[in-house]
């Protein structure tokens, strides 16, 4: 092999050259992918992930092979596989919409058993211990309960009734002489079933099931509940210090 | 015939009668089409077996290409997908590391690519976007380095260590066909349209022979499969190039039908190819046939008059 000018061997610089042509080629269209791999992992809010999902979008998507086998083994066909550019949640996973269908919570949960990587986890038994979102009453302003009427349709079809939605009794100031049931959601006990959001008679439903990085706060770490705190030491954490000091003038002698 | 015609029987690139055209008047339409009509059959088959549920509802065969459960007892998966979910640092269920390992077993044994020639429901549509390519006489456009799959391939599993997701998913075609045919989706057409143009217009056999990356992953798995194509009447050849006219991977089979010379066996060994058979219906000497990677023997043709007049 002769050498060119530029004192490279042209085989060597066919190879660089191919080289240089296949990293291009693919380091471009996989930082294209790579961005879409990002964007893919939004998720509308009102796009519920089956019983057992992973809780993290992106461990979900490492774990979900999009067969499609909890949606066919879903006996009430709550479940959709999204399709591509459905934009509710990334193609081909599944998800479910409570308003449409909600999740009737089987005792045997087969959409878990049908997962063959465990992107819907096993270790799920219990389909009380299901955590797909939790429920939040998002308008009181429209809740007939609110309100001070008897409606009370959320509370009644909730599956965890008097644990995960209680009637919590106010007074009702409007009228003046009448009780306000208010349907209050325990999201220790929710497990985001959505027969709430489904049955709910307003034109739009004023208590929908959110996901719960949207629907919960998280305590500071560091807060301290001292009714919480004194009831664990079985007394006052700082000894000495029963009542408020007396701040009342002296009676003029 | 006359015998001048016949002695012209040279590879004439500008002349060349149409592809199989020969062997359609030597063994009639069956022996000329038959490989090609078992793989449509397969193809449609498989599909079939998927579709009897969502459509009759006899479950037959539950989920996509991904990962499937058939008659409630054999898990399948597909093993690039799993080895994506690994990369993407998450340990599978029992029931998904076995449906690769038979999914794996199969492949390993019957050929690897034959899920590119008999499974795959891409293959029809880059295979009639090659028949256009023919018929408009179009050149062969971009035409990347054979191992560009295999670098796909690599990209991939980095991709998805990367990211933390399956990376391929957001784009397979083969499993988005079936997800929309299964589940419904219209998107999916986009999908498979943008592969025939890309196949017709900007690269010969541009997908499943140069950049799938799943198809690269199948010939891993068969590297050293049993069943392959032989080619035992490699000294029936009569160098009329339709096989490598429709060998969609046709670098495989110079050195099985060449390779005399070489001291080279008439097996096509190369794990890109498909196990298609294409070329033992299209050859008109019958040079080629299905048998086992061991299966080195050779038939020495009769002398036939114009190889003697020649």
């Amino acid at each position: 092999m002769g050498r060119t000018q530029g004192g490279i061997d042209p085989a060597r610089r066919r190879f660089l050259e191919s080289a240089a042509r296949g990293v291009a080629g693919v380091g471009a269209a996989g930082t294209l992918l790579a961005l879409h791999a990002r964007e893919a992992e939004a998720r509308a809010p009102d796009a519920i992930r089956p019983p057992g999902a992973l809780a993290d979008e992106r461990a979900f998507l490492s774990a979900c092979v999009r067969c499609g086998l909890c949606v066919r083994d879903c006996p009430y066909k709550t479940l959709t596989l999204s399709a591509l550019g459905d934009r509710k949640a990334a193609a081909g996973t599944p998800y479910f919409t409570a308003r449409d269908i909600p999740c009737e919570m089987c005792d045997d949960i087969p959409c878990v058993k049908a997962c063959p990587t465990g992107a819907l986890e096993h270790s799920l038994r219990d389909i009380a211990k299901a955590r797909m979102g939790t429920a939040v009453l998002v308008d009181s302003e429209n809740c007939l309960n609110w309100l001070g009427l008897r409606c009370d349709v959320c509370y009644r079809v909730c599956p965890v009734i008097d644990k995960a939605i209680t009637l919590e009794i106010e007074r009702n100031e409007r009228t003046g002489k009448h009780a306000r049931f208010v349907p209050t959601v325990h999201a220790d006990a929710c497990t985001g079933c959505g027969k709430c959001e489904k049955s709910c008679v307003l034109p739009e439903a004023a208590i929908k099931v959110l996901p719960l990085h949207l629907a919960r706060a998280k305590s500071a770490d560091h807060y301290r509940k001292g009714w919480i705190e004194k009831e664990k030491n079985h007394g006052p954490l700082v000894p000495g210090v029963e009542g408020l000091p007396q701040r009342l003038p002296e009676a003029p002698k | 015939m006359t015998d001048a015609a016949v002695s012209v029987r040279k590879p004439n690139l500008k002349a060349r009668a149409p592809v199989a055209a020969r062997a359609r008047r030597v063994k009639g339409f069956w022996a000329t089409n038959k490989w090609l009509i078992l793989r449509r059959l397969s193809q449609a088959g498989v599909l079939a077996l998927f579709l009897t549920g969502p459509v009759f509802g006899v479950w037959i065969v539950k989920g996509t290409l991904a990962s499937s459960m058939t008659l409630n007892t054999l898990p399948l998966t597909d093993p690039f997908m799993l080895a994506q979910s690994l990369a993407a640092r998450h340990w599978p269920e029992g029931l998904a590391l076995l449906g690769a390992a038979i999914v794996i077993a199969f492949y390993a044994l019957v050929s690897g690519r034959t899920y590119c020639s008999w499974v795959c429901p891409i293959n029809p549509v880059t295979d009639a976007a090659h028949w256009v390519h023919d018929r408009l006489g179009l050149n062969k456009g971009w035409q990347p380095k054979p191992n560009t799959r295999l670098l796909i391939m690599i990209a991939m599993l980095v991709l998805s260590a990367l990211t933390g997701v399956i990376v391929f998913e957001l784009i397979n075609p083969i499993t988005a066909v079936y997800r929309a045919l299964l589940f419904g989706g219209a998107w999916a057409i986009g999908l498979v349209a943008a592969i025939f143009f890309f196949d017709v217009f900007v690269s010969r056999r541009g997908w499943c022979s140069h950049l799938c990356p799943v198809g690269a992953a199948y010939g891993l798995i068969g590297a050293k499969s049993l069943v392959r194509v032989v080619a035992p009447k490699r000294a029936a050849c009569d160098d009329c190039l339709d096989c490598y006219a429709v060998c969609p991977e046709a670098h495989v089979i110079t050195p099985a039908l060449r390779g005399a010379d070489r001291g080279l066996p008439p097996v096509i060994l190369d794990r890109d190819c498909t196990a298609c058979g294409r070329c033992i219906d299209v050859c008109s000497e019958n040079v080629f046939r299905f048998s086992h990677r061991f299966d080195t023997r050779e038939e020495t043709p009769i002398l036939q008059p114009m190889k003697a007049s020649a």
